[in-house]
């Protein structure tokens, strides 16, 4: 794990955890003394002894059979109280895990189901494996101990029947389920993803006619981990009449034992009925050591999602940014995703205070990780990005987050209120300056006709692509950053709004650092340079005048948006 | 799933009756009333009661997981209408795996334990009453306090434990939408901060866990407490009156074996009930879900009578009957829309307003407007995934709500706004729904300009892409969703909701280009918000306020 522990206890887990198996361990006592002090009473006053010999296990039954269910209560209580904050935190530093790092393996349904099941797994571990465990193992051996002082032969017997109920079984079991349970995740997985998709694309299968396929492609992954949810509840199953069968030849075996060695009728009966109920903390531990099995694999995989590599390497002492304006100095930088070919392949550019630079550019010509490389959520494979002359990788790539940052592709519409999707950015922000960022972004025809606080749908799904696309243009207004990026804020936006967009956004920035990826040339006059990039190369630079003027991708461009424009 | 069921209840009865006779032959040995040698058919009883658990669990595992492959069936079938998602797939996701696996507390835990609260303590009031009277009244009073005291406290529990399992869905779905979020999050310097928010909510659903806990466990304090304070009251007497002579061991000892034998049953339903409650509660999500109420009255859904009749369209069938038959080689159909007014649920203006409009066969019509006029809201209703509340839709003059839909489908090649790519190959995603060769499939995504990149994937057409193409661009995902409607060439009617939206000018040329070649002898209904794919266009209609305006 790199850096980030996904510890089970956080620091005051210990003291609870131990309360609970102490809660449980007693409860267990009480129990297996219940029934010894009982048998013994009984079978002792069938020899008609004096009524005061029988007077302390009397007492004894009464207060035994008060304090079981007590001490009961009190292990679930704190048992539980203890699993929820494990799994609370288990949940937390996983998120923790998941800020600095790069682009997961995963799939997000994938994520999804890890989160509830995996963590859930962290509760089971606790409530259901180590919590019984170690109260089982303190009754088990509190009975053990009591047979050997009456019969020591009978005390190995119970010793092995014990052992072979609540160690070997456990064993079995949870090697038997091992192998499974590194399939059941996958094919939970898999079916969350098939739901996912068939919620999601549910417009797309309905207009292609493809549901049938998607509701058999869900429903076979549901049969494989029926398949796989069978197979364990053999196991399950097996554990259960194992379980019984060894309780009930134990005590078969004391009492035979009893027998031969010519122990009187107290005694056996003492002897027997205590085995017989010594098995009730140890034989659910037969389906405990199955799910430990699913646990551990379920812990194996939150450790792998915290251990995903960090998008960027954070210097190991960063320096604070100077609190002046920024200039930006790109030397032949390249970035890579991956094994591909570079995305960007020595570009170099600078961005003095208050100017502003457009990059233009095909789709895939590196316009995106251009902005990437400079908030810091690429790593540079080559190459040097400078702030007011010092290198930008000594900085933490948060710190440089609250100075460049911007509209990036792809924004994201949270399940929240349209007011605390814009609060993000701006936490402090009065209702006025709420009010600004909205309408520099001509959102604000849809705040008056929607309102501040309607929730706005999973994925935005209340939300057009153009709504979507100036609700993060206003995010980015609001934010204010010294540099401001912004990947194409005109995008899905109708022809008229993005002019006037476009127009509003270069009189707001004048004067501002901004870097604009854009496909729309209309306004660019205005701006200081114009960068154009293909293939991850600056192939054109220079102001709009000189760039029209030179045949090239920008004349072209320039030319057709002149043809197609009414 | 019933005989599974059957047998599985009928396990745990016999098991359950097998135990009276363990306590009888045992009792009979420790007293010294039956011989060393009745340890041999105890031995036996042991055998039977491990091989009836064993049974009892085999079928407990086959009700549950067909019970729930049953209930998954019916929820994912039920989500195939692009509109009623009005839940959130985190939640549906999360129901459709963990929520129905509560479920199995139900069916494997639950179940057979109110059978056997059913047989067995009546079998040990019997048994005790014919062995020692004092005790089977003692047993007799106090064994309804169980179910009593159960009862008043899983009336109180049933309402907290519902609101549980929608605080745990709900938990599901936040730390999704958080996740998904994290670039969101990260670019504005509040990924840290949302750290505490889930810390928070997870603090929150630990709260309201341990308050349901509190007294779901105090009802099994009770019951706990009743049983073996009922054991010392049976005990006590007894051990009394065998000091007077009065009883003897075997009855004492068998009295001692049995009278808890009578709790246990009942005990077991109750430590049951809690976490069968959420089973119950995850069915009765997963069964409002799967049956349209209130909230879903204007989602459309397949069965008939739910559908407004109406007259006139029924004569227009009974007149033109031949025209609902569908066959591939039918010319573009002519669209008429009348007054079409659309409103979701919930929301209180239209989303279209009013709108009559005529698209003859094989016309190109670009729809404009600003964001929000309900320009895609158009496009479903022409799909047929929103009714309209007041209008029609006519289809060569069949009103579109006495189509097939499949059939009326089949006939239309659509690209929405944000289209959804699937957890599949590319060719996969581009073929969706058809049998397309993989030629096919190619010279789709060459005409949709996604020829170039795709072959540039690590394994070509056969790159498995992310959950919703979360390996490829924004533009790359728009061009894939294009092929698919290229990938149709079938298809009379296209609808192309912003098909040039995140390209750049010369992937959109080239777009415009193939949706030329595309749209001959189709009809083209096509949002557009670009110059070019709008000059594309016979006509251009102009959405504005909710309600067309005009058209040129």
């Amino acid at each position: 794990m790199t850096g980030v522990s996904l510890r089970l206890l956080a620091p005051g887990m210990p003291r609870r955890l131990v309360l609970a198996t102490l809660a449980g361990a007693a409860a267990d006592l009480a129990g297996i003394a219940l029934i010894a002090a009982a048998s013994w009473m009984i079978t002792r006053a069938a020899e008609q002894p004096p009524l005061a010999a029988l007077s302390v296990a009397i007492v004894a039954v009464r207060a035994f059979a008060t304090t079981r269910g007590l001490f009961r209560y009190g292990e679930r209580l704190s048992g539980h109280d203890v699993a929820l904050r494990a799994q609370a935190g288990t949940r937390e530093r996983l998120y923790q895990a998941l800020i600095p790092a790069g682009p997961l393996p995963l799939r997000g349904a994938d994520l999804l189901s890890r989160m509830v099941d995996d963590t859930d797994a962290v509760q089971d571990l606790l409530v259901r494996c180590l919590l019984p465990a170690l109260a089982a193992l303190l009754a088990g051996t509190a009975a053990v101990v009591l047979a050997a002082f009456v019969l020591p032969v009978a005390a190995l017997l119970l010793a092995a029947g014990l052992l072979a109920a609540g160690v070997a079984l456990p064993a079995v079991t949870a090697a038997a389920a091992r192998r499974r349970s590194a399939r059941i995740a996958p094919a939970r997985a898999e079916l969350a993803a098939r739901v996912a998709d068939l919620v999601h694309g549910a417009a797309d299968l309905a207009a292609y006619g493809a549901r049938d396929r998607a509701l058999a492609a869900g429903m076979e992954a549901d049969a494989r981990l029926v398949r796989l949810e069978r197979s364990r509840s053999r196991v399950d199953a097996a554990a259960l009449g194992l379980g019984v069968l060894v309780q009930g030849l134990t005590v078969v075996a004391v009492v035979l034992a009893a027998r031969s060695a010519d122990l009187d009728g107290v005694a056996t009966a003492v002897l027997a009925l205590t085995s017989l109920v010594s098995f009730e903390p140890v034989l659910p531990l037969g389906a405990a050591g199955e799910r430990f099995a699913g646990v551990l694999a379920a812990l194996r995989r939150l450790r792998e999602i915290g251990g995903t590599p960090a998008a960027v390497t954070e210097p190991g002492a960063p320096l604070t940014l100077p609190d002046r304006p920024l200039a930006v100095e790109i030397e032949d930088l390249v970035v890579r995703h991956g094994d591909r070919e570079p995305a960007l392949n020595g570009v170099s550019l600078s961005v003095a205070p208050g100017d502003r630079v457009a990059i233009v550019g095909p789709s895939g010509a590196g316009k995106s990780t251009l902005l990437a490389a400079l908030m810091r959520t690429v790593d540079i494979e080559s190459g040097n990005i400078f702030i007011n002359g010092v290198d930008i990788r000594r900085y933490a790539s948060d710190d440089v987050r609250t100075r460049i940052t911007g509209l990036t592709q792809d924004p994201y519409v949270f399940q929240a209120s349209l007011r605390d999707n814009l609060r993000l950015a701006g936490p402090d922000a009065s209702d006025e300056d709420l009010a600004r960022a909205v309408r520099q972004a001509c959102l604000d025809g849809w705040t008056d006709r929607t309102g501040w606080d309607t929730t706005l749908g999973e994925d935005g799904r209340t939300v057009s692509g153009g709504q979507l696309q100036r609700l993060a243009l206003a995010r980015a207004l609001l934010y204010d950053p010294q540099v401001l990026v912004l990947d194409e804020p005109a995008e899905a936006v109708d022809e008229e709004t993005a002019d006037a967009l476009l127009a509003d956004l270069l009189d707001a920035t004048r004067g501002r650092t901004t870097l604009l990826v854009t496909h729309r040339l209309r306004g660019l006059e205005q701006v200081d340079e114009i960068i154009v990039l293909e293939d991850g190369r600056v192939v054109q630079r220079g102001p709009h005048h000189a760039l029209v003027s030179v045949p090239g991708y920008y004349r072209d461009l320039w030319e057709s948006e002149a043809l197609t424009r009414r | 799933m019933r005989p599974h069921l059957a047998a599985c209840l009928a396990a745990a009865v016999a098991a359950g009756l097998l135990v009276l006779v363990q306590a009888e032959l045992l009792a009979g040995v420790l007293s010294g009333r039956f011989t060393t040698a009745v340890l041999l058919p105890l031995a036996l009883v042991v055998a039977a009661r491990g091989l009836l658990g064993w049974a009892r669990g085999i079928f407990a595992g086959r009700t549950a997981t067909a019970v729930k492959s049953a209930l998954r069936r019916r929820l994912l079938s039920r989500f195939q209408e692009p509109d009623a998602g009005s839940a959130r797939s985190g939640e549906l996701v999360t129901l459709a795996g963990r929520g129905l696996d509560a479920l199995d507390a139900y069916l494997t835990g639950y179940l057979p334990a109110v059978a056997v609260a059913g047989v067995i303590p009546i079998a040990v009031v019997v048994r005790l009453f014919a062995a020692d009277l004092g005790t089977a009244v003692i047993v007799l009073l106090t064994l309804p306090l169980i179910p009593i005291f159960g009862a008043l406290v899983g009336w109180t529990t049933r309402a907290v434990t519902r609101q549980q399992l929608e605080a745990l869905t709900r938990l599901g779905g936040h730390f999704l939408d958080v996740v998904r979020g994290l670039p969101t999050l990260r670019a504005f310097g509040r990924a840290r901060h949302q750290a505490s928010v889930i810390q928070q909510v997870a603090a929150a659903h630990r709260t309201a866990t341990m308050r349901t806990l509190r007294v779901a466990f105090l009802s099994s304090l009770v019951l706990e407490l009743v049983a073996s304070l009922s054991l010392a009251l049976v005990a006590v007497p007894v051990g009394l009156r065998l000091l007077s002579g009065s009883l003897d061991l075997h009855t004492a000892l068998l009295v001692l074996l049995l009278a808890p034998e009578a709790y246990i049953p009942l005990r077991a339903m109750g430590t049951t009930f809690h976490a069968a409650m959420e089973g119950v509660a995850a069915a009765d999500q997963a069964f409002s879900l799967i049956t349209p109420g209130r909230d879903h009255a204007q989602i459309r859904v397949q069965a008939p009578d739910l559908r407004t009749p109406d007259r006139d369209h029924a004569q227009i069938r009974s007149q033109a009957p031949d025209l609902r038959i569908f066959g591939r080689d039918h010319a573009p159909p002519a669209i008429r829309l009348e007054g079409v007014t659309v409103r979701y649920p919930g929301r209180e203006d239209n989303a279209l307003d009013d709108v009559t409009l005529e698209i003859a066969p094989g016309e190109r019509v670009a729809i404009v407007g600003p964001s929000g006029a309900g320009k895609s809201t158009l496009l479903h209703v022409l799909l047929g995934f929103v009714t309209p509340s007041r209008g029609r839709v006519l289809i060569d003059g069949v009103d579109l709500t006495g189509l097939d839909l499949d059939e009326w489908r089949r006939r239309l090649a659509f690209v929405p706004q944000r289209p959804h790519l699937f957890a599949a190959t590319v060719a996969a995603n581009i073929s969706l729904g058809a049998d397309a060769s993989p030629d096919e499939v190619r010279t789709a995504a060459a005409a949709a300009q996604a020829a170039e990149f795709v072959e540039a994937l690590p394994y070509g057409y056969e790159t498995e892409l992310g959950e919703r193409g979360a390996n490829l661009s924004a533009g790359q995902r728009q061009r894939v969703a294009l092929a698919r409607a290229f990938c149709r060439p079938s298809a009379e009617v296209l609808l192309l909701d912003e098909p040039t939206a995140r390209l750049d000018g010369r992937s959109e040329a080239a777009i415009v280009a193939a949706t030329r070649t595309l749209s001959e002898g189709r009809t083209a209904i096509v949002v557009a918000h670009r110059p070019a794919m709008i000059e594309l266009a016979d006509r251009v209609i102009r959405l504005s306020d909710h309600a067309e305006r005009g058209a040129a």
